[in-house]
């Protein structure tokens, strides 16, 4: 168990260059998690989650700032001597080693006594439901239990930082959500820091107590799962957090109004006052689709249009409208009649109303209250 | 339906004809080494005769060298190959696992020295071979083989080395394997058939040679390549001992891959399928 730091953290390959972030694969990278904290990287692919996993791990050397893994600077220290275990996407178990063997294989290169090594491993495989497998070779597994596996090899070690590449990735749907609730639930018993990085926000919200929002190799926002979907910090993490995604509608701002064609919202005092003082004209609104609901009377926040799309899910039925240039999404309760071609009126409450600079695309009033590094030293 | 039946039979009919055009060759060596130098110097075809073992005699007597010549090549090839893969692992693994912008010009480049006809480089090395004292000795031929073999080791176990997710070395790294505990308990074992048929080839590459073996040894240091070409003596030719030597001299390496053929048809792949 340890605090793991990243101070400034940048990797540079040279002479490639990727996305907006110039030469730099991750750029600033600031973080401090809490002793036994389970901290979530996501981001689309190309984002940096996985690089900045391989610098904490050592596989690549951070080419500026500090990695600190329980109050020591390892930047330049050899991944062997950072008292770290991965579990990899592709497992990466020894094929030619029984499950026993690759789990005994970190150990057994310490030099550990038999004794001990055979205690660990059969700890590991209890905790894990693996012992019938223990003599078994990796090709003879399931992905599922290979996945087991790679996490046995990860806990026998008894590391101080666990590093987890997306690992749940090359598993059907159905095995994720029972992995990911496992390794939930093995990470309270372990109590160990773990680094999770995964693509998948799903992934993110149901299994981080923190989470890293990254894109182009920066970090977009630190926060819990809740804070991420309520107060995101601009359009990107509005966009990423949440199924079905949020909507965007380009509008006008005038008098605590906010409109485009098919669309007109009624801000709340806060959002208008902020507007007001900043002068913003164009917003971005963001409404995610399970705040809106069908309108009878002539609500003031209203959006009109025609329905193109109508997927009937049984517990919800997800509507898709045309709504001038734009199409909406909105999450509809499960006995909703809906038909193609109908004309739509739906609202939705103004304090679930997100709004975003064009410019910038950062979040206007709304911040979330918690700051990350508070969290951090909770 | 009938018609490609009729296909299937054409296609076998003109398989069985390549592999007898290429197979003739060896099948008239092996004919005439059982024939007396009479009957191997007959104008007309000769297929059936009654086989003698009269140029095998002569070609394994006491005075021929047979196994003098046999140790010899056995020694430079095994040697040769054992070098070789020595060498080639620690650069292939450094290729494979560490590649820098300069590995696929580095391979391509070590793979260019073949195109060198070996000719073109005789003269540079029959001169410092002969001042250093190595013309005629196993030592020498032994380095000539491996440097020839050389980049196709390295290309080969490169190749194989590269079918190796790079998460399992990475893998290896975390545990707190070194770079020769990673070499030794994973990688070699993983390794294991593609080094199998690397090793395999360059052996054969090595027993094969004749060009080397001829030009740079006399006969304290000369290879089966050298006793067949012995016996095209000034008294002329003898097809049948000399039929019977080439026999003796191939004999153990088509055996070797008689027994090798899936090995060595994966290597030949080049790693290319799993």
């Amino acid at each position: 168990m340890a605090i793991v730091e990243l101070k400034n953290v940048a990797k540079n390959y040279g002479s490639q260059t990727k996305g907006s972030s110039g030469n730099n694969a991750v750029d600033n990278f600031n973080l401090v998690t809490r002793d036994g904290e389970f901290v979530v990287l996501v981001g689309p692919s190309g984002c940096g989650k996985s690089t900045t996993m391989r610098m904490i791990a050592g596989l690549e050397r951070n080419t500026e700032g500090e990695i600190l893994i329980g109050g020591r600077d390892v930047s330049q220290v050899p991944p062997k001597e950072r008292d770290i275990a991965m579990v990899f996407q592709s497992y990466a178990l020894y094929p030619h080693m029984s499950v026993a063997e690759n789990m005994a294989f970190s150990l057994r290169l310490k030099k550990r006594p038999a004794e001990e090594i055979k205690t660990k491993i059969d700890e590991a495989a209890q905790t894990l439901g693996i012992e019938p497998l223990l003599e078994r070779k990796p090709r003879e597994l399931s992905g599922g239990q290979r996945q087991r596996v790679a996490l046995g090899r990860a806990i026998v070690r008894d590391p101080q930082v666990f590093l987890m590449d997306e690992p749940l990735s090359n598993l059907d749907a159905k095995l994720r959500v029972d992995m990911r609730a496992e390794i939930v639930k093995l990470h309270k018993r372990l109590n160990v820091t773990t680094f999770y990085v995964t693509h998948d926000q799903v992934e993110a919200m149901t299994m981080g107590e923190r989470i890293v929002v990254m894109k182009d190799g920066r970090i977009q926002q630190i926060d819990t799962p809740i804070n991420l979907y309520e107060f995101p910090a601009n359009r990107f993490v509005a966009g990423f957090i949440g199924n079905p995604a949020m909507n965007f509608l380009r509008a006008r701002h005038a008098d605590g109004v906010v409109s485009g064609d098919g669309y007109g919202f009624t801000l709340d005092a806060d959002h208008t006052q902020t507007m007001t003082s900043q002068r913003v004209a164009d917003v971005w609104v963001g409404i995610r689709p399970e705040h809106l609901r069908l309108s009878d009377t002539v609500d003031t926040n209203r959006i009109e249009g025609r329905v193109e799309v109508v997927e009937t899910l049984g517990a919800v039925t997800m509507v898709q409208l045309s709504v001038g240039e734009h199409f909406v999404f909105a999450q509809l309760p499960g006995h909703q009649k809906v038909a193609i071609g109908d004309t739509l009126t739906l609202t939705c409450d103004s304090d679930k109303l997100h709004l975003f600079d064009t410019d910038s695309e950062l979040v206007i009033g709304r911040e979330s209250m918690v700051q990350p590094s508070a969290a951090a030293e909770a | 339906m009938r018609s490609k039946r009729f296909n299937n039979v054409a296609m076998g009919v003109l398989a069985w004809v390549v592999a007898l055009l290429i197979f003739f060759p060896i099948l008239w060596l092996l004919l005439t080494a059982f024939k007396t130098e009479q009957q191997a110097f007959t104008v007309v075809p000769n297929f059936f005769f009654s086989p003698t073992l009269e140029s095998f005699k002569t070609a394994l007597a006491q005075g021929s060298g047979y196994w003098h010549y046999a140790w010899n090549s056995v020694l430079t090839a095994v040697a040769s190959t054992v070098i070789g893969l020595a060498l080639a692992v620690p650069a292939a693994y450094a290729m494979a696992f560490y590649p820098n912008k300069r590995t696929d010009f580095l391979l391509v480049w070590m793979v260019s020295t073949k195109f060198i006809p070996a000719v073109g480089v005789l003269i540079p090395i029959y001169l410092v071979y002969s001042a250093v004292g190595l013309l005629d000795n196993a030592l020498g031929l032994t380095l000539l083989f491996t440097a020839m073999n050389l980049p196709i080791i390295v290309w080969m176990v490169y190749s194989y080395f590269r079918d190796i997710p790079k998460d399992i070395v990475e893998a290896a790294d975390i545990d707190g394997a070194s770079i020769m505990q990673t070499l030794f308990k994973v990688v070699l074992p993983l390794a294991l058939p593609g080094l199998a048929s690397t090793g395999l080839l360059a052996l054969i590459l090595a027993w094969n040679e004749s060009f080397w073996s001829i030009t740079m040894t006399d006969h304290s240091a000369a290879t089966l390549a050298v006793y067949i070409a012995s016996f095209k003596s000034a008294e002329g030719l003898f097809w049948a001992k000399m039929s019977a030597a080439s026999v003796l001299a191939i004999a153990p390496i088509i055996v070797l891959g008689w027994f090798t053929q899936r090995q060595m048809v994966r290597g030949l792949t080049f790693g290319a399928v799993k």
